[in-house]
């Protein structure tokens, strides 16, 4: 039977690596991700789990250790935050490239300098071009659904590819709310056994990782990569509602919030869009026709449903919670990329907001929507509740 | 994605001629450092001297390239330049100074 309880969406991450049981989980733990691995290790040292914990010296040390680990043939699971995903820069291309699966709970902090442990996406998205799928999700139980959905699409044949699963730090990660836990039974069946292709733990069917790629090659490995990533859009949907006839929660690529029928829109991603769908619903009552369009897979990036979604509307804002300083945010380059590639040419604005954890307000929101409805479009980036 | 998946199926394909038959993130299926030839990297040589050896094998535990032969008997034979890549480190290990580097242009 599923039950509910009052938790965060740490403890739901750490809850489903619970019932998931992986073979291995490697991390180093870093704030706000900290209480993943942390309650993780307690399930360790109660012998709920049969994991193989690895604790190492770094964040470096840990995604090497996961990586390795899955090109054994193991099912692998980690955390991180921030300077720690950074830090494991130079090891997220090798697990792209390599096609080992991992479920990575990454918890959205902003990256120093200057210091700060708050929520932005600073440093998820500097590892958006690394070959790994990228998950937002709104809530804890998204985020507690998206660990257990992650590890099929992960380890699915045709896609073989790491994920990020990525929640709002202290918004999410430590705010307590009702998530429903599906029982553990209903779980391991989804989730299954790995059946790892090329393990290196196979020596029957011999296997090196690692070898050399020149100009020769180099490039198709990387064609491949693309592929994979095409793959999991194509299979996704599939998954997706699997995972809704086991637990009755459906989670699509991007989830439209009253936007068929929307005139104006704002695009938005995690936590956010919880303020923004509750400013649509007031908007509504007083006769607007707005909508929000929540982005939840970041990569692959969605293109043809968000162009699919947007067409025909009279002007849209898009909110990053990230910057690209010198250049385009990164969610408002994709959208614009998207409605250009689909031959639309509506007004897009752009507004960074919640850098370093900044609040966002509902008033934000319908300041936001009343640009759009009063036609104040502009192509300069708008900073949201910068004191100016 | 790569329709190569094993290394069975890659015998018979050869070179790859698309990016389909690459293997799957740059995998080498069945590989093996047994016939990759390190020794043409060598800039200098180790020249070991049978007299002066006591066949301690400090240089055959220490040698990163399996180059340094050693008979059924335990004793040391002398250095596989097939494999050696001329790091200089039995040298620098040999208690007895019984293997010496030299210039490959020595031996020109
Ligand atoms: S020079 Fe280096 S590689 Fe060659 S035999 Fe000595 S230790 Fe081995
Ligand atoms: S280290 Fe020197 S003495 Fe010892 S086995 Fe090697 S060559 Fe001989």
């Amino acid at each position: 039977m599923p039950r509910k309880e009052i938790t965060s969406g740490n403890w739901a991450f750490a809850e489903a690596m619970r019932q998931i049981d992986p073979d291995v989980v490697a991390a180093y733990p870093i704030t706000p991700s900290t209480d993943i691995i942390m309650k993780f290790a307690e399930f360790v040292a109660d012998g709920k789990v049969e994991t193989n914990f690895v604790t190492v010296e770094s964040e470096h040390s840990a995604i090497t250790a996961c990586v390795t680990a899955s090109a054994a043939g193991a099912r692998v699971m980690t955390a991180s935050s921030a300077n720690g995903v950074a830090l494991m820069h130079e090891i997220f291309p090798i697990a792209g490239c390599f096609r080992t699966p991992i479920v990575f709970g990454l918890v959205n902090r902003s990256v120093g300098a200057p210091i700060n442990i708050h929520c932005d996406h600073s440093d998820s998205m500097a590892q958006r071009d690394y070959g790994w799928i990228h998950l937002y999700c709104e809530d804890a139980q998204e985020a507690y659904d998206s660990a257990i959905m992650a590890v099929r699409l992960s380890e699915n044949d045709d896609i073989l590819t790491p994920v990020f699963v990525c929640q709002d730090g202290f918004i999410t990660s430590h705010g307590f709310e009702p998530v429903e836990y599906m029982d553990d039974d209903t779980v391991k069946t989804f989730v299954g056994e790995r059946q790892a292709v090329n393990a290196l733990l196979d020596v029957d069917n011999p296997v090196s990782y690692g070898s050399f790629a020149m100009s020769e090659y180099y490039f198709e490995i990387k064609r491949q990569q693309i592929e994979a990533h095409k793959k999991a859009l194509e299979l996704y949907e599939g998954i997706a509602r699997e995972f809704e006839s086991i637990s009755g929660r459906y989670y699509p690529m991007i989830d439209c919030y009253r936007t068929e029928d929307a005139e104006h829109v704002i695009v938005v991603m995690s936590s956010a869009s919880g303020a923004v769908k509750d400013v649509v619903d007031e908007m509504r009552d007083k006769g607007h026709k707005v909508g929000c369009l929540r982005i939840r897979m970041f990569r692959p990036f969605p293109v043809k449903a968000v162009a699919a979604a947007l067409k025909g509307k009279k002007a849209v804002a898009v909110l990053d919670r990230c910057l690209s300083i010198g250049g385009t945010a990164p969610l408002v380059a994709e959208i614009r990329s998207a409605l250009y590639g689909a031959g639309e040419t509506i007004p897009v604005n752009s507004c960074i907001y919640g850098l370093g954890g900044r609040d966002f307000f509902p008033q934000y929101a319908e300041d936001i929507f009343m640009d759009l409805i009063n036609g104040i479009n502009t192509p300069e980036e708008r900073y949201i509740g910068l004191l100016e | 994605m790569s329709e190569i998946k094993n290394w069975k199926e890659m015998k018979d394909v050869g070179k790859p001629k698309k990016w389909q038959d690459v293997p799957m993130g740059g995998i080498a299926y069945g590989a093996s450092a047994e016939n990759v030839e390190t020794g043409q990297w060598r800039s200098i040589r180790p020249v070991w001297n049978e007299e002066d050896c006591i066949s301690c094998m400090l240089c055959w535990v220490q040698c990163p390239d399996r180059s340094i032969t050693v008979d059924e008997n335990g004793k040391v034979t002398g250095i596989d330049y097939f494999y050696c890549k001329g790091c200089g480190i039995c040298a620098q290990v040999c208690p007895k100074k019984a293997i010496e580097m030299r210039p490959e242009a020595d031996f020109a």
